[in-house]
Formats: C-alpha cells, sequence, structure tokens
C-alpha cells in the first residue's frame, strides 16, 4: 500500500491542481477580504490617522471572514461527489489525506491572502515599517485558521446550507487568534516588539496541525456513516 | 476490575430507573444548601471592607460560573464516552446536559456584569476571562446547533460529540486565564498562594452554595436524562413497564 | 425594622445584590420547570406511541 506520506502528497497535488481549473472559487474570497478591508474606511472615516488605530483589529476580522468564506469549499465537492468517502474507505490514514487537503487549501487562500494583508494594512493607514509583522502574522495566522476551519466544515459536512452553522462554529475556536493576530500588528505599528503574539499564534498553529486533521477526521468518518 | 457497573450503567432501562430514583436524593439537599447558603450569605456573613454588601454577589456569580465549565466537562466526557464505547445513553446524558450549561454560563456572565457596574465601574469589558467564558457560551449554543441541524439521531449524537470534546480546551482557559493574563476581572479569590484569601466566615456559604449549585445539576441532568432516554427508546418493551399503560396512574 | 430595612438596602447596593439574586433563582426556576416539563411530556409521548401501538403485546 501506498505510504501515508506519498498518498497525502497526491492528494495534495490533485487539490491544486482541480482548483486552477475552478479559480473562481479561489479567487472569490480574496475579492472579499479586498472588499471589506474597503468597508472599514467607509464606515468609520477616510482619515488615514483614525485608520491606523482600528488597522489591526479591522485587518483581522476581514481575513477571518474571508477565510471563513473560503472553507466552504473545502470538503464540498469531495463530499458531493463521494471522493471523501472513498478516502476514508482507502484504507489510508484518513488524517493525513485531511491534513493534506487542509494545506492545499491554505496554499490557495491562507498564503494569497499573507500578500494581500499587507496591501490592506498599508491601505488603512499602518506604516511601511509594519509589514514583515503583518506578513508573518497572516501567515500563521491563517495556518491556524484553516486547521480550525477544517473541523467546522467536517462536523457540517451532511447539513444543507451549513454556512451559517459552520461560521457559528468555527469562529469561536478561531477568537484567539484574531486576538493574537491583531495584538501583533498593533504592536508593529507602534514599532514595538512583537514576537510574543507570534509565538502564541505559532503555538496554535503547531496545535492545530497535530490535533484538527484528528478531529476533523472524526467528524469525517461520523457524517459518512 | 470488575467492569458490569459501567456495562449496565449503558442500559436505557436501567439509567432510567436509577435517574428516577436518584432524583429527589440530589434535589431536596439541593434546595436545602441553596437556601441555607443564601440565607448565609446574604444575611449572616460579614460585609467586606471594600465593596460591602455588595459582594455578596459572589456567592450567587462564583456558583454559576463553576457551574458553566463543571457542565461542560460533564458534556465533553459524556461525549467522548459516547464516542469511545458508542453509547446511546452517554450521548443523551450530554443532550441533556448542555442547555442547563448554556442557561447557567448566561447566568454568570449576567450576574458578574451586574457585580462589575458598582464594583469595578464598568458593566462589561473584553477582559480574557469574561470573553471566555462568552465563548463557552458560543460553544454550547454552537453544540446545541449542530444536534438541531441533523435529523438522524446517531449521527446528530456522534458529530456534536466531536464539538463537545473539541470544545473542552476552552475550559481550563477560562479557569486560568486569571492567571495567565492581568487584568479587570479578579484574581483567584479562593485560593491565592495556597493559602485561603477569604476569611472563614466569608467563604462558607460559597463551599455550601457550591455543593447545592452541584447538586442541582445533577438533578436536573437526572431529570432531563429520563426524557432522553423515553424519546430514543422509541417501542422498546421497556417503556410498558416503566411508563405504564394505565391513564389512571399519571406520576411524573 | 431598621435591620430589616438595612437588610433589604444591602449597604446602598440594592438593586444590584438583588437583582443578581433574583435573575439567579429565575435561572435555577426555570431550569427546574422546563426539566420537569420535558420529562412529563416525553412520557406523555411514550403512552400515546404505546396506546397506538396497541397496548398489550
Amino acid at each position: 500500500m501506498t505510504p501515508p506520506l506519498q498518498a497525502a502528497r497526491l492528494v495534495l497535488s490533485r487539490d491544486l491542481k482541480l482548483a486552477f481549473r475552478k479559480s473562481g472559487q479561489v479567487i472569490q474570497p480574496l475579492v472579499f477580504f479586498a472588499i471589506v478591508t474597503t468597508l472599514f474606511p467607509l464606515g468609520i472615516s477616510p482619515q488615514l490617522s483614525q485608520l491606523r488605530d482600528v488597522a489591526p483589529g479591522a485587518l483581522w476580522v476581514a481575513a477571518l471572514l474571508s477565510s471563513l468564506l473560503a472553507l466552504e469549499f473545502l470538503f464540498r465537492d469531495d463530499a458531493h461527489d463521494g471522493t471523501l468517502e472513498q478516502y476514508a474507505l482507502s484504507g489510508q490514514s484518513l488524517m493525513w489525506l485531511l491534513l493534506a487537503k487542509t494545506a492545499a487549501h491554505w496554499l490557495l487562500t491562507g498564503l494569497p491572502l499573507a500578500v494581500m494583508g499587507p496591501l490592506a494594512a498599508l491601505a488603512l493607514g499602518a506604516p511601511v515599517a509594519a509589514v514583515p509583522a503583518v506578513v508573518e502574522s497572516v501567515t500563521i495566522g491563517s495556518i491556524a485558521l484553516s486547521l480550525i476551519g477544517s473541523i467546522g466544515a467536517a462536523l457540517t459536512l451532511g447539513v444543507r446550507r451549513s454556512g451559517a452553522l459552520q461560521s457559528m462554529l468555527t469562529l469561536p475556536f478561531s477568537m484567539p487568534v484574531l486576538i493574537f493576530g491583531a495584538r501583533a500588528t498593533e504592536l508593529a505599528i507602534k514599532g514595538e516588539n512583537y514576537s510574543a503574539p507570534l509565538y502564541l499564534l505559532g503555538a496554535m498553529a503547531v496545535l492545530g496541525i497535530t490535533l484538527a486533521p484528528l478531529a476533523a477526521a472524526a467528524a469525517v468518518r461520523v457524517s459518512l456513516e | 476490575m470488575d467492569w458490569t457497573w459501567f456495562h449496565r450503567l449503558a442500559s436505557p432501562p436501567y439509567i432510567y430507573g436509577l435517574a428516577r430514583r436518584l432524583v429527589p436524593w440530589f434535589a431536596w439537599p439541593s434546595a436545602l444548601l441553596i437556601v441555607a447558603a443564601s440565607v448565609w450569605g446574604l444575611g449572616i456573613a460579614p460585609a467586606d471592607y471594600q465593596q460591602g454588601d455588595g459582594f455578596r454577589i459572589i456567592y450567587v456569580h462564583a456558583p454559576t460560573a463553576w457551574l458553566s465549565l463543571l457542565v461542560y466537562v460533564t458534556m465533553g466526557v459524556a461525549a467522548g464516552v459516547g464516542l469511545i464505547w458508542r453509547m446511546k445513553v452517554a450521548h443523551a446524558l450530554a443532550a441533556s446536559a448542555a442547555p442547563i450549561g448554556a442557561s447557567f454560563t448566561l447566568c454568570a456572565l449576567i450576574t458578574g456584569s451586574i457585580w462589575g457596574g458598582p464594583m469595578w465601574g464598568t458593566y462589561w469589558e473584553w477582559d480574557p476571562r469574561i470573553t471566555f467564558e462568552l465563548l463557552q457560551l458560543f460553544l454550547y449554543l454552537g453544540y446545541m446547533a449542530l444536534r438541531a441541524s441533523i435529523d438522524d439521531t446517531q449521527r446528530a449524537d456522534r458529530t456534536s460529540a466531536v464539538l463537545a470534546v473539541v470544545g473542552v480546551v476552552n475550559v481550563p482557559i477560562v479557569h486560568f486565564s486569571v492567571i495567565w493574563w492581568n487584568s479587570l476581572h479578579q484574581a483567584p479569590s479562593v485560593m491565592k498562594l495556597g493559602q485561603w484569601a477569604m476569611p472563614v466566615s466569608m467563604y462558607g456559604p460559597m463551599f455550601v452554595m457550591l455543593g447545592g449549585f452541584t447538586l442541582l445539576f445533577l438533578a436536573l441532568t437526572l431529570t432531563r436524562l429520563q426524557a432522553e432516554v423515553l424519546a430514543r427508546e422509541r417501542a422498546a418493551s421497556w417503556i410498558r413497564d416503566a411508563v405504564g399503560t394505565n391513564l389512571k396512574a399519571v406520576n411524573t | 425594622m431598621k435591620d430589616l430595612k438595612d437588610f433589604f438596602d444591602m449597604g446602598g447596593y440594592a438593586v444590584f445584590v438583588w437583582s443578581a439574586y433574583g435573575l439567579t433563582f429565575l435561572v435555577i426556576g426555570l431550569n427546574i420547570y422546563w426539566a420537569r416539563r420535558l420529562l412529563a411530556r416525553s412520557r406523555e409521548d411514550a403512552k400515546k406511541r404505546l396506546i397506538m401501538r396497541g397496548g398489550e403485546q
């Protein structure tokens, strides 16, 4: 039988290939992110000096929501056409396969977010010096968000129109990521050392990598019963 | 070790009968303890040096917060047992506990807010413990919403059980948040550095109230558990003996 | 009587203390009520199901 790592790699490349055919699916959350970011200056004030104060929070709320939106397509297609079932029945470790799917999903949604994040931060008045912090925190934070989100997505597999329910389940667990991501951005904007919240984000990402696939696999198996 | 007692617990008729018999044993002592603690806390315990009589709110606020966490742990453990050993009864227990936990979490948040207003000058603050307790409420609501959204009982059980188990991680966070972060919510008031932080006359009512609330939780959960078990065992023959077709015998 | 008035006054914190205790007892009471009602309903439903299925089987 194929060793788990190789099977995981196959699933990863499959998901990436499929995603390139359905590029709309990948671009939508990013456009959503841009639009939400724009809402803040419209709703609060166009003055950069005022926006700078809310920039960390606004940036991260937008990132959180767009990541939530993107999670809808993590398992959806594979659940519909029975591929997920095949994964579960294949005798391979479902945990590894789901980790691979989540990794592919992150490459398609989280990583682009880490690229767009600095642009959004600058647009909201953050100084250029804060850009590395934004890139680092969004990269790590989005890993954690994708993993946490995979649990919520797996739990709501069998539920029709599960968008709101999935958000309701995922957001509470995503709150710590928001807290520390915003904190890191805030410290960076002030020019202070932001390593503490960054480490905590890293810890959450690591926790996610180890535990989320376990929970997601359990949830997927239950949904497929 | 003889595990028959454990497997016997998995039997719906056994659990139904056991719960039925146990409820009064928890309910009445709980009422007694809660009333006694209230009288003690409101009337007899001395007023606080700084907060005056206002501190007495702690005698209801702390036990509701305690319950909000205890119930979730019970739910999580029951859900875990149900997942691992595939015990319907364990899932029924988790389902029974959830609404109770949610209501007491909300109560803890509101009583905390009422206490915070005059004492610390603010009715709400996004300090870590309060925020994570609010998260706890969302976890309960999410659990109940997930359950409600899946029609098949067994799938609903198992899916929500995964959520319950994952959510247990928030309980230690709420508990330790006052130690990890220095902010508005007061540091642990019962024990600090291994010594009692309150004089005996003040923490007496607290422990009695905690005991009363815990017994109350048991009584409430076992009552709901009976209802859950009945609802799940649609056509089982033991129901006839438990409920009786004699319409005259209506005693709950 | 002055003592009783002082008791209700709660050192000036009457509104807060009594609303907190009141809410808590309300929550306790509602929980008891809902739990008992749920059980009574379940028992009735179970009885109805038995009767519909034809009683003795």
